[in-house]
């Protein structure tokens, strides 16, 4: 009983005021086997189709989506490693190129001084004439060079060359004099000069053969190295600039500071070639940092670029790649219900056919086991019940031709009950025996309507004293049957008998001949009368039910379905408690008529 | 009219005993055979008007019977009798073979009625 409850509860949701709505109502009973609760009746067997349908359901399901989910999240994974190397490219690319020219740029420049040093010797440049000549071929031909210096071993500019008066300067204690003293060859790191124009110099060292050596210092404007430091299609967020060993912006930055001013981006320990940060995170973006440090020199190249799975581009595919799995996944969804439905409705279906023929032959069966029975039974008592009737009627012939006998008038009362109640015993075994009697019968091509007519004429004193309408509708061009008259007659006479039975003075019975099929004859016996309670309709046809009460047998129609099924019919009976009874007897024609159509 | 007389072919004593006896009340001379041979014997030595015969005889089938007695008096009136009905409930089967046929337990009025119409028609064919 809880069982039975609780899945009146469950079932209960599905006509909630949401399926009120029609539409709504009409897609959930194609999606949900919830309905079947109401005609199952057995709660078990709608648990059992439940049950059915819950794992074809999640084995779909599974099958469906699986693949696509793994499919989806490869791809994902898949996009974004593709992005990734992509970017971590990019960003290899910008810096190798834009190095390999600042260090062209600053190498080219490096070994003019160095040539000129070598080659022209230090005599020719010990005077700031000769100097300024080579300060103008060297702008001319390489262009950057601001001034000229030389400096001698005590660290004093002897001569020089170019907008400032500089000469005679003394460079002994500055740090890059030293470091060109030992290295031989010097790039420092960028510095505001007079002009408050960012700078940065390049001296070369020139050994004498007397172990001296002078220096050759060259100032270079930095615009030269600002304008290669550029990278194409650089992002919004995206940045690429220079930076000194200690941090400190050698060319301006887009994000992260002006020129000069301390580097907001970490510099890590350098080695000669690419080093990276991924992931790095700044403002609440991510981004991609490559270092480059250019050779020989104190500078360092840093390309940012915007990572592309934190930003919009990749989020923007994620959720694309995202609705495509929610959209595919609520259609294949829905297919799957809607095909685990209609697929466990149809074995429901098949199941309750295969059910209800089983019933059919199991009533069949039972029909014939009980007319044998019935048979053998009512012939055993038919001839008890003539003696019986036979010695009633002989003391009732005694006592009659007794005249003056003391119990007379009881005597005679009491015999002819006993003849009435013979009488009703025989009507009863008559008919059981009719139930499946076999006689040999046999059988004739017969014409229904003409047959009805005949049965009618039976009847038709009860129609009238009733005033009973009887309408009849008889298709033209219905074929013959085959059968015996007799039992033909008995057919339609009990089933008549009931629809007149069944209506009130003045009712109304219906009889229709039509042919569904040209192999097929179908009357319909339909009465306007009392009905047939619901849960009385499937034992309409046993022996012994009746509707009439003491006044019935309750064999009319058991008889009448056992002679109809050996005629190779079928009968069928459908009826609303006070709205009337139809009783359709559906016959093969006759063999000589099937081959007409 | 003379007396009709009437031979009962039924192996359960008891009834063709009474019978017998009712129908002498009503003027009809009746004859009791319980067995097969019994009622061949009796034919062989009397013509009867009627003979009311079981359908089933242990022995020999009642329209065997019928066809031995109407071999030898084919102007015989016959009348059948039976415990296993005509199959037809309420559309009570009349006939078999042309034959009469009352089912049992019957209504004595209509054995009488039934004797005297196969008498009077074996009359009329006489």
């Amino acid at each position: 009983l809880t069982e039975a409850q609780e899945a009146k509860q469950r079932s209960r949701p599905s006509t909630s005021p949401r399926a009120q709505v029609p539409a709504l109502r009409f897609l959930l009973r194609m999606l949900l086997p919830s309905r079947w609760s109401r005609d199952a009746g057995d709660v078990q067997e709608f648990q059992r189709y439940r049950r059915i349908w819950r794992y074809v359901v999640a084995l779909t399901l599974f099958v469906s989506l699986t693949p696509l989910v793994v499919m989806t999240e490869l791809n994902h994974f898949m996009y974004r490693r593709a992005l990734a190397s992509e970017s971590r490219y990019d960003v290899a690319r910008a810096l190798s190129n834009v190095s390999r020219s600042l260090e062209f740029v600053i190498q080219e420049r490096m070994s003019a001084l160095r040539l000129l040093v070598e080659e022209r010797g230090v005599e020719e440049l010990r005077s700031s004439e000769k100097l300024a000549v080579t300060l103008r071929n060297l702008k001319q031909s390489f262009g950057g060079f601001v001034d000229l210096g030389l400096i001698g071993p005590n660290g004093v500019q002897d001569h020089y060359a170019g907008p400032y008066n500089l000469q005679g300067n003394r460079y002994e204690d500055q740090e890059w004099f030293r470091e060109v003293a030992v290295r031989g060859v010097y790039v420092s790191d960028v510095f505001m000069g007079h002009r408050q124009l960012p700078h940065f110099v390049i001296a070369v060292r020139r050994d004498a053969a007397d172990g001296s050596f002078v220096v050759l210092r060259a100032t270079v404007d930095m615009e030269l190295l600002t304008s290669l430091v550029f990278v194409p299609d650089l992002g919004p967020s995206d940045d690429v600039f220079v930076v000194s060993r200690d941090g400190v912006l050698q060319t301006p930055s887009r994000h992260h500071g002006g020129l000069l001013e301390p580097c907001t981006v970490p510099i890590p320990p350098l080695s000669p070639g690419i080093e990276r940060i991924e992931g790095f995170r700044e403002k609440g973006l991510s981004f991609d940092l490559g270092y480059r440090s250019i050779a020989r020199t104190p500078f360092v190249l840093i390309v940012l670029k915007s990572n592309p799975i934190a930003s919009g581009p990749w989020q923007r595919t994620r959720t694309e790649l995202l609705t495509i799995l929610v959209v595919s996944t609520v259609l294949i969804g829905l297919v799957v219900l809607w095909s685990s439905t209609y697929m466990v409705r149809q074995i429901r279906v098949a199941d309750l056919r295969r059910t209800e023929m089983l019933h059919r032959m199991e009533f069949t069966a039972k029909m014939a086991t009980i007319g044998r029975l019935a048979a053998s039974v009512a012939h055993e008592i038919n001839n008890p019940l003539a003696i019986i009737n036979e010695k009633a009627g002989l003391l009732k012939d005694l006592v009659q031709r007794t005249p003056g006998h003391p119990h007379g008038e009881k005597s005679l009362k009491s015999l002819d009950s006993i003849i009435r109640s013979v009488e009703r015993c025989g009507n009863v075994t008559h008919r059981l025996l009719g139930f499946t009697r076999s006689m040999e019968s046999t059988t004739e091509s017969i014409d229904l309507p003409e047959l009805l007519r005949e049965v009618l004429g039976f009847t038709g004193k009860e129609a009238v004293h009733r005033n009973i309408t009887v309408e009849t509708r008889f298709a033209p061009g219905a074929p013959p049957v085959q059968a015996n008259r007799g039992q033909l007659q008995q057919v339609f006479l009990n089933v008549i008998n009931n629809a007149f039975a069944a209506v009130e003075h003045g009712g109304k019975v219906d009889l229709i001949v039509e042919s569904p099929r040209p192999s097929r004859v179908r009357v319909t016996i339909r009465d306007d009368g009392v009905g047939i309670p619901e849960d009385k309709l499937p034992y309409v046809f046993e022996p012994f039910f009746s509707m009439k009460g003491k006044f019935g047998t309750g064999l009319g129609l058991s008889i009448t379905y056992d002679l109809v099924q050996k005629m190779g019919g079928r009968i069928d009976i459908s009826s609303k408690l006070g709205e009337g009874t139809a009783v359709t007897v559906e016959l093969p024609a006759s063999a000589s008529h099937r081959g007409d159509a | 009219m003379n007396e009709i007389r009437v031979l009962l072919i039924d192996d359960e004593e008891e009834l063709v005993a009474t019978l017998e006896e009712r129908l002498g009340m009503r003027g009809i001379r009746a004859e009791t055979a319980t067995t097969v041979e019994q009622a061949l014997e009796r034919v062989r030595q009397v013509s009867f008007d009627v003979v009311v015969v079981d359908l089933k005889m242990p022995g020999l089938d009642g329209t065997e019977i019928v066809d031995r007695i109407r071999e030898r008096h084919p102007r015989t009136g016959v009348l059948l009798i039976t415990g296993h009905g005509s199959g037809h409930g309420e559309l009570e089967q009349v006939t078999h073979r042309g034959y009469r046929i009352l089912l049992k337990p019957f209504a004595f009025d209509r054995l009488v009625e039934l004797i005297r119409e196969a008498a009077q028609g074996g009359e009329a064919e006489r």
